[in-house]
This record gives structure tokens, C-alpha cells and sequence, in this order.
């Protein structure tokens, strides 16, 4: 039995070692959240003025109003 | 408000390629990376037509579906935008892109291609709005200063449109009975036919 014992222990550890193995399933870099266009954030010199950073409101607005810079018809009608 | 596109009027293009130089200019375009072109066809010739191309933010993606690390996402806009950070350059996105608008830069020995680089509609990346990195990787993010993309503003003619998608298409209509006529050189008479019309019979050759 005694010697038996050492034998039983070499065997169990061998059986055991894959348990403590990490797992190494193929895993992609986590995407990173994109924080929102009208949370503004830009630097404030280049900000259009016109639009309150963080109103998502008045940034569609200011977007809208600038679209119609592209439309001519607004000032030749 | 709806999704963020563009539309490129081929009655008015001039081919001055401004808003080639302005997408170049604004978010420092490496040399060699064209995030907008601008296409002639029968040049030379009556009928000539010029287009101003580059991503068009599609609804329904094939470059996002077909990435293989999965690096697309797209804004509450309908902006189509990339995380460089997961890219690695495979391009599959520049053979499914009908528009080829995915760019890859090419800046070192044996023909090395580097991360994919594409028109972000003005709207940066993942990276915090305005910072050093988010410009450094993708360009200057005028959206979060309240502007819309840099080659539709640029645009001396006004032939390339870009914004709202319905604001956008309210311009272009209004514009197109105005002048009576434009609608007919891209849009969806030209690609599936004329209501009314015959539909064209393929010619059988007997053998």
C-alpha cells in the first residue's frame, strides 16, 4: 500500500494538470462603444456654433438647417 | 432624423475633384489612399458623366457582412464605421464593397497592406469624439462639431449632396423638376427600365 501511494498521486496529478489549463478558444478584441455624434465632445474651436453638445435635438436641427446650405433654390427662390 | 447619405448629381459634376481635395485635406489622407474619387464615364465624348464615389453607408452592408473579425458597426445615424483596432487587413470588405471604397494603405516593403481605411462620413471611429487617436486613425469627426461631411460642404456645383437622407433627397427632387430633367441618368429608371416600357427580348440565333 505504501508504496502504491506515491504511484496513485503521480497518476492523479498527471490526470489533473489539463484542469488548470486556460481555455484557448480564438476570441476577438472587444469592440469599443462609439460614443454619439451630438454628445459633441469635439474641440471646441472647431464646433459649429448654433447646437448645445449633449442635446440631440438641437444637433439634428443644426444639421438640417445646415443642409440647406447645399440647397440653392433657398436663396435664388 | 433618418440615415446619414449622399447623392452625387452627374448633371451638375464638373470633375473639379474638390471634394476629392477636400477629403484629403480635412482628415490628412495618407498618399496612396483615396477615401473619395471621382469616376468619368464616356469621357471624351457627348454624354460624358462625371461621379463622385465613396462609401455610401449602405443600409445593408456587404463589407460588414462579410468581415471575417467582425470590425463594422454602424451608428444611430446609418454611419458605417470600422474599428482599426480589430482589422487586420484581410480585404474581403474591398471585394464585396461594389463601390470600392475600402482603401488600403501601402507603406511598406513587398507590397505590405496595412489596416483598411474608408470615407467615415465625417464621424471619426470608436475612439472619444475629437481626441488625438480617434483623428490620428480615422480623420476628423465633424458630426460631433455639429458639420456635415467636408466633400458635400466643399462641393462648388452642389452635385454632390450629403446629410439626411431626407433632406437630402427633397433637394435633389425639388432640384430635378425644377430643371425637368436629371433623374434619368442614375436612379431606378436607368438600372430597371421605364414603367411602360417593353422590356427588352434577348436575341435568340439560330444555329
Amino acid at each position: 500500500m505504501k508504496r502504491l501511494t506515491p504511484a496513485l498521486l503521480i497518476a492523479a496529478a498527471a490526470l489533473l494538470a489539463a484542469c488548470g489549463d486556460k481555455p484557448q478558444e480564438g476570441s476577438t478584441a472587444p469592440k469599443k462603444a462609439d460614443a454619439k455624434a451630438w454628445d459633441g465632445g469635439a474641440t471646441a474651436a472647431y464646433t459649429s456654433p448654433g447646437w448645445k453638445p449633449g442635446d440631440r435635438a438641437s444637433w439634428e436641427q443644426q444639421l438640417k438647417a445646415r443642409n440647406q446650405q447645399q440647397n440653392e433654390y433657398t436663396r435664388s427662390r | 432624423m433618418a440615415r446619414m447619405k449622399f447623392i452625387c448629381d452627374a448633371e451638375r459634376c464638373i470633375e473639379c475633384n474638390g471634394c476629392v481635395t477636400a477629403c484629403k485635406a480635412e482628415h490628412e489622407v495618407p498618399w496612396g489612399v483615396n477615401r473619395r474619387r471621382v469616376v468619368t464615364l464616356a469621357d471624351g465624348v457627348p454624354g460624358e458623366r462625371s461621379i463622385s464615389v465613396a462609401c455610401m453607408h449602405c443600409s445593408d452592408a456587404p463589407c460588414m457582412a462579410v468581415c471575417p473579425v467582425d470590425c463594422f458597426y454602424r451608428t444611430d445615424e446609418g454611419v458605417v464605421l470600422h474599428d482599426k483596432d480589430i482589422c487586420i487587413g484581410c480585404g474581403y470588405c474591398s471585394y464585396a464593397c461594389p463601390f470600392g471604397a475600402p482603401q488600403f494603405p501601402t507603406n511598406g516593403s513587398f507590397g505590405l497592406r496595412g489596416k483598411m481605411d474608408k470615407c467615415t462620413f465625417c464621424a471619426g471611429g470608436p475612439e472619444a469624439n475629437g481626441s488625438e487617436a480617434e483623428f490620428h486613425k480615422y480623420g476628423s469627426n465633424r458630426l460631433a462639431e455639429g458639420k456635415l461631411p467636408a466633400c458635400a460642404e466643399m462641393c462648388s456645383t452642389k452635385a454632390l449632396l450629403g446629410g439626411d437622407g431626407d433632406v437630402v433627397a427633397d433637394i435633389f427632387r425639388t432640384r430635378v423638376l425644377q430643371r425637368g430633367k436629371g433623374s434619368e441618368v442614375w436612379g431606378w429608371g436607368t438600372a430597371y427600365g421605364k414603367p411602360g416600357a417593353q422590356p427588352a427580348k434577348p436575341e435568340v440565333t439560330k444555329s
